[in-house]
Parts: C-alpha cells; structure tokens; sequence
C-alpha cells in the first residue's frame, strides 16, 4: 500500500465542524439522538467563542419591561432592514428559553440582588421599538462568552460527546446537493481522516484576519465558509463585516460595548462627548457601524488625539466615572487588558481605541433549521448545515446588534443539531460505499511534502491582503478602490497557488496550516470585496462614499456570491420583510 | 529593541534530544512575547511549532516557560522579560507534560484529569420551568475565582508535587474545576466527586507549596481552593454518619 491510500476512516450520524457555542450547543442537542463527532483545529475550550464579554441578549424582563417582540424590532432595524423578519422573531423568543436553558446547565450569571439573572443595557437594544436604551443583556462579568463555551463543553464532557481535538476540516463531501462527510488532517500526526456522515454541520466562526487589526483569535480564518465557496456554493451577504467601535488601540483587543452600557462615554481630543452629534437619541449605544463611522470622522476631521488624521490617530472611552468598584466587579477582564497591554487603570485614566474588524455578518446561507440553502428560491442542500458566525440566517442583516451574536450561536446552533439529528435518525443511508474516499486520497496525495518553491511567501501575501482589506474594504468604501481589491486579490490567489511550505515535517507542520488557512482567507476576501463592490448602496456597516444613501428599491436583497472559475458571480435573493416596513434608521 | 530568543526545540521526526536554538529579532518593549514568536515563525523558521489562538490571555493556548516560569506568551510583553542589551530570553514547553514538538505539549493527560473531577453542574433537578434557579449575588461571588481557569495547563507545569513527589496528582487546575462546583449554592455533586478527590491521587498530596498560584495568569488563589476542597471533604465526611 502506497502512502496515499492511507486514510482513516470514520462512520457517523452527525459531524460537527467547530467546537465554540454553536457546534458545543448543536453537539449537545444531536449527542442525545445520533451518534455524533464534533472536530475542532483548536482544543474546543480555546475556540473564539470564548472572548466574547458584554453578553447574551434575551427579553427576560428581569429588570424592567421587556418583550420578545421588541427585542425582534431592534435587530431588524440594527440590521439595516437585511434581515429576515420571520428568523428575526425566532431569534428573539428563543432566546429567553436558551438562557434559561444555558443557567440550568450551569451558566454562572451576574445576579440581582433578588437571585434572578442581572440584565444591563447594550447598543441599539431598546424598549418599545425605539423609545429609549433597555436593560436586555444577561451577562457574567465581562466574560459571558467564556462561561458560555465552559458550560457547554462541560455539558458535552458529562455527556461524552466524541471529540477530535486538533482536527483541520480540508473538504466536505458532497455529491450533487447531498453531504455525506467532511475530510480533515490530524494536526498532531498528519494523517488524513475520513468522517463519514448522514449530516454535516459547519460551525467554524467567523473570519476577521482577513483584517490587520482584528479582534479575532488567530484561528478565526473562515475555514467551513470557504470550503463550501470551493465547492460551488454562494456565500450570502459577505459584503456586511462589522468593525466593533472600541478595540484597544494598535492591538485590536475588544472592550466591550458593556463599558458603554454601564456609562462610559467615547471622546476627542476637545473632550467632547461626541456621539451627541451622531445619534441624539442613543448617544454612546448606538449600533456599532454608526458608533465606528462617528470615530474614522472624529478623526478624519481632525479632532483624533493627534489632530492629524494619521494611521495611529484615536479617540478614547472614558470609565473614568465608573469608578473602581463597579469596573472589578462588572467589567474585571478589559480592566485587566488595560493595565497588561496599555499600562493604564481604566478608572483613572480613559482608554485609547479605534475601531477593530469583529464580526462578519455575511457566511454559509441557512434557513431557520441550519439547512444550507444556496439557490435563490431557498431550497435546501441535503445532510448539509451550518451555524454561528460562519453562518447567514440571516438575523444580522447589514450590522449586527451587541450580544446577538451569541443569541445567535445558542438558538441556532440548538436549531441546527435538532434538525441535523432529526435528519441523520430518518435517512436511510443510501450512500455509496466509495463516497469520500477518492476526494481523501487526493488530500492524502497532497499533504505529501513537495519541494519547497522560491518567490514569494505566505508572510508576505498575507501582509497585503491584510492591507488592501483594511484599507480598500473596510468602514469607508467606494467603486474604484473595491474595484482594485478585486484585481488585487485576483494577483494573491495566483501567488497562493504557487505557495510551497519549507517545514516537511508530519506532527505539527502549523506552516501547512498557516498556508491552508490563508487560502481560506484569500477565498473569502476576493468573495467579500466583490460583493461590496456589487452593491452600489450604504446599509449598515457596508457604507459606499460614491453611493452615501440607502436604496430599498434596487438594493433590498441579499447578495449570493459565487466563485466561480476565475471569477466572482453575483446573485440575489428576496429578504423576508413580512412583519416590518422597512423604515429611515434614526438612533 | 534587539530581541534574543533561546528556544527550547524537539522534532520528533528528526534524530537526536531536544536543543536550544538562538533567534534574534526586532521587537517593541509592549510588544507580546507571542508577536515576536509569531514574527519568528512567519519570517525565520517556519518550523517553529507553538500553539496559539486568542492572543490577549482568554484561551489558554500559549502557556509556556519564559525564563524558566509558567507564563502566556500573550500576556507578556517584552519589556516584562527582557532589556535592552540584556540576556536572552529563555522559551521552553510546559513541564510535566511531554514535549510532542517544540513548544507543543500533550494536553490529553491534563484533561483527563479535569474529566476525573466531573467539571459540570451536579444539581439535584432539572431547575424550575421557564425561570432560573435562584442565587443570590452573594453565592455567585462564592465561586467566582474558580470561573476565571482557562485550563492553560501552567498551575499543572509548575506543580513540584506532580514532578517530584506524586506523578499520578490530580494537580491544581482539576481542583479549581471541582471546586468552582462545590462552592457554587447549584451544585449537589461533592459526593459523586469523592472518586476523584478523596483518593491517595485526588486533593491530599498538594503540599501548599504555592507554585500554581505564583503562576496562575488569571491570578486565581489556586491553593486556597484546594485546601477549600480538603475542608469540604473533611466536613462532608464527618457529618456522614449522622445521615448525609
């Protein structure tokens, strides 16, 4: 037997790409029913879920009046109108149940002075459609997110969830429209390994480092959304990537909009709290794409702590009148982030930020069950899912609001392993007996170590990509500098190609992985500018300098985006808007 | 600054025992320690093997040894380990864990310790219908410091009772995960953990030699939580017989 045969091979129900809130929740659900794998390139409890702080939006009412229904309003218009209504108003209801859910199985939240789970303000989340700032965000600390995946994966321990620690996802099975496996490298011995299953579940989260300056973990580099996007299959919305308002400066850490809710303010260099002039109404918790455009301005215009409008110009986030003891007790981890990496006490002194890549709105296209449904007229692939960042319900829309994204990952990710297991207990396994292994030993063949080339390094390709993202597709875009992203990006997929990693080693080879990882993130690059190039409006955080306005009539739908040879081809489907009229966004 | 790197590498694939390999870069005081690694690996050798993922102390992944202490290399900067013109800076995998390459340790036996100590809510009911259970402020402060482990593996490496008295320890972070449950108002399971803790291996060889809270980068009271558990097993004990 040649080198190339070899392939491990697996049989289950259900696969599971990615072990953060969503893939830890749908394994959870799908455990129970199915016999499940969950693989994860990272240890699941180093997964990215796991940096997120402020908290997880639910209309408990713990603290004062709250509905579902409005909690549902806040995200259609924070979205810009992009979302659908009718996932909308799932996201919302379902979340009250996934706390309680989440608090059951453990979840160590803040609590009122009464025992219920605390709840504290968040941008752009409001009462009575609009009317003024509510206290909807349940939180624990400023790390909601961590406890979020500990409890999860807690769960899955006492519940003996089969994990594949350090397994990268290289390729999906997929015949016609069905899926029946994914095909991974195990990173500590280099072998390739076929999982075959009657339902696949990407839940890889999102994919930041396309960005120089990004709030991501190194990890987050797209994987699942830009497997599929090889495979022929349209990415939704990708134009729409939100830069959190209030990264620490330089380094692109998060502080948490928390901060905000609990009464810090943002400032220039005159003092001045200038979110008054952008939205009266909501101030410094405005949704984060008016926040981050209010900053780029404030230092356009020269009144940046620099004045001069250059690359390392900021404003600051004053917590100053926090005071000591509310940031321990509230806000414990940024107060830590400031004093490790700035040198600063965030109760004495403000904190410099800027803008930092977060969040990508766009992904994988889904329907309300985690289905993959790719065409415009909605039907789904067969045994094919996807949940969490990597994934586009879409309840997001052009800009997410705070805290949704984990109100995303738990009712989605819960949706999509109940759906996927439903799926997987009822198929009758009509796959063939040959499925996946010929697409392994091609991965086998191509993991062999090849001859290092000369010319140019994965170093320096990502380095440009890096900047021409930030600078020709980030805040501020316009037609002729998305048009040279394109081409530029078009350039960096053909050096990729010629890439060849000069580590041979088997266990280990993180350089193979750096390279697999950048191709992931050039793929979904060349995606990204090519849909904003596209859409000749501004809504939410996709914000067109040539074209400033909101255009409902051309531009309300979700753009599809192909690859497709070379090339970029763009569709467009309906956006379910079936319970609100698409109104002006005022904050 | 001139930055001077002795890093400890071992290539299971190559012949030979592990060796220190000299790097030298440029490199910023508030730089972290992992830019400069990462700097190392994009540009100098791209065989050099770390694990890295957050890179601002919440995963847990780049627990190793800088200048011979447990630390993240994401939460050290620069200038909090080297000087100007100083002496190199020293890099090394994690102790009592097995180098599988470079700064790469196995994680699996310190997980398979953190499992033993059944780290999940033990609770008696499935919680009330469509409402939390309730906990007052002050019990959820009870067991706060335990909820801050990211399971780094650093209190595990600096433990001298693992390395020099009993190999089979539980060690401190499996500890703080059982105890992060005992202390929490939620939780019934001390007697489903006794398997694990009160055993020749479970909670009694730590010797309070502090190591694991010297390093711990979240700054978790790590010892105080271990004799915490020994106090809550020796009480669960003595109250047995009258009928718990």
């Amino acid at each position: 037997m040649g080198g190339a045969s070899q392939v491990v091979l697996h049989e289950h129900d259900a696969v599971i790409v990615g072990a953060g809130g969503a893939g830890l929740y749908a394994a959870l659900r799908a455990s129970h029913r199915v016999r499940t794998a969950v693989l994860s390139k990272v240890h699941p409890l180093r997964s990215h879920t796991g940096a997120a702080q402020g908290g997880i939006g639910a209309a408990l009412g713990n603290v004062e009046e709250d509905r579902p229904e409005w909690h549902a309003f806040d995200t259609v218009k924070g979205g810009d109108y992009l979302v659908d209504q009718g996932a909308a108003l799932i996201l919302a209801e379902e979340a009250v149940e996934a706390v309680i859910d989440l608090e059951h199985r453990g979840l160590p939240f803040n609590r009122t002075p009464d025992g219920r789970i605390d709840q504290r303000r968040f941008g752009g989340h409001t009462r009575n459609f609009g009317e003024a700032a509510v206290r909807r965000s349940c939180y624990a600390g400023d790390r909601t997110g961590h406890m979020i995946l500990q409890t999860l994966y807690q769960q899955c321990v006492k519940n003996e969830v089969a994990f594949f620690d350090e397994y990268h996802a290289l390729d999906i099975v997929l015949d016609g429209r069905t899926s029946s496996g994914v095909v991974a490298v195990d990173l500590a011995s280099g072998e390739i390994h076929l999982f075959r299953a009657k339902a696949v579940l990407m839940a890889t989260g999102g994919f930041g480092r396309m960005y120089r300056v990004t709030s991501n973990a190194y990890a987050s580099t797209g994987d699942g959304p830009a497997v599929l996007a090889r495979r022929g299959i349209p990415l939704e919305d990708m134009e729409f990537f939100q830069f959190h308002p209030t990264g620490l400066r330089g380094l692109g850490i998060l502080i948490t909009e928390a901060v905000r809710g609990e009464g810090g303010v943002l400032r220039n260099r005159a003092g001045e709290r200038f979110m008054e002039r952008y939205s009266p109404k909501l101030l410094d918790l405005a949704p984060r794409d008016i926040v981050s455009r209010a900053i780029v301005t404030e230092i356009r215009e020269g009144r940046g702590f620099h004045g001069d409008g250059s690359a390392g110009d900021y404003v600051v986030l004053d917590a100053t009148a926090l005071g000591k003891a509310t940031l321990e007790a509230k806000l414990p981890d940024i107060t830590g982030f400031c004093r490790t990496y700035l040198g600063i006490d965030p109760a004495e002194t403000p904190i410099p930020v800027l803008p930092t890549a977060h969040y990508a709105m766009g992904g994988i296209p889904t329907d309300d069950r985690g289905r993959v449904s790719s065409s415009t007229s909605g039907e789904p692939y067969q045994g094919l899912y996807a949940a969490g960042e990597c994934a586009c319900v879409s309840v997001h829309g052009a800009n997410r609001l705070g805290t949704n994204s984990l109100v995303d990952l738990v009712v989605f990710g819960r949706r999509a392993g109940d759906h996927m297991a439903e799926f997987a207990a009822g198929s009758e396994g009509a796959r063939r007996e040959a499925d996946g292994l010929e697409l392994a030993r091609m991965w086998r063949e191509r993991w062999e170590p090849k001859p290092a080339a000369p010319g140019s390094t994965a170093h320096d390709i990502r380095r440009r990509m890096e900047a021409l993202m930030t600078e020709k597709v980030g805040i501020y875009r316009s037609g002729p500098a998305l048009a040279e992203a394109v081409e530029e990006l078009k350039e960096l997929r053909r050096e990729w190609q010629g890439l060849r990693p000069g580590d041979s080693a088997r266990s280990f080879n993180l350089e193979r992985l750096d390279i697999l990882e950048l191709g992931n993130l050039l793929d979904l690059a060349y995606l990204t500018a090519a849909s904003a190039l596209g859409r000749t409006e501004s809504r939410g955080s996709h914000s067109r300098e040539d074209h400033p306005g909101r255009d409902d009539p051309n531009w309300l739908r979700h753009t599809m985006a192909r690859l497709d040879g070379g090339g970029v081809s763009l569709a467009y489907r309906p956006v379910d808007v079936t319970r609100w009229t698409p109104a002006p966004r005022t904050y | 600054m001139k930055l001077v790197l002795e890093i400890l590498r071992f290539q299971p694939e190559s012949a030979g025992a592990a060796r220190v390999q000299r790097f030298e870069t440029e490199a910023g005081p508030g730089d972290r320690l992992l830019d400069a690694l990462v700097d190392i690996q994009r540009r100098i050798d791209p065989t050099l093997a770390f694990r890295k993922s957050c890179g601002h102390g919440v995963c847990g992944s780049d627990a190793m040894l800088i200048n011979g202490r447990e630390r993240l290399a994401c939460k050290t900067l620069v200038k909090d380990v080297a000087a100007e013109g100083g002496p190199a800076v020293t890099v090394a995998p994690l102790r009592n864990l097995e180098t599988v390459r470079d700064l790469i340790v196995a994680e699996e036996p310190f997980f398979k310790r953190y499992r033993a100590a059944k780290p999940y809510l033990i609770a008696p009911d499935a919680g009330p219908e469509g409402r939390e259970r309730p906990q007052t402020p002050e019990e959820r402060g009870a067991f706060d410091d335990a909820t801050n482990c990211i399971l780094c593996a650093a209190c595990f490496s600096a433990c001298p009772v693992v390395r020099e008295v009993n190999p089979r320890f539980i060690g401190p972070a499996a500890i703080v995960q059982a105890s992060r449950f005992l202390e929490d108002s939620r939780d019934r399971g001390l007697a489903d953990r006794l398997a694990a803790l009160d055993h020749p291996d479970g909670v009694w060889p730590c010797e309070n030699r502090f190591e694991c809270t010297r390093v711990c980068p979240r700054d978790i009271k790590v010892t105080k939580l271990i004799n915490l558990t020994k106090q809550d097993i020796t009480r669960f004990k003595g109250a047995k017989p009258e009928g718990r």
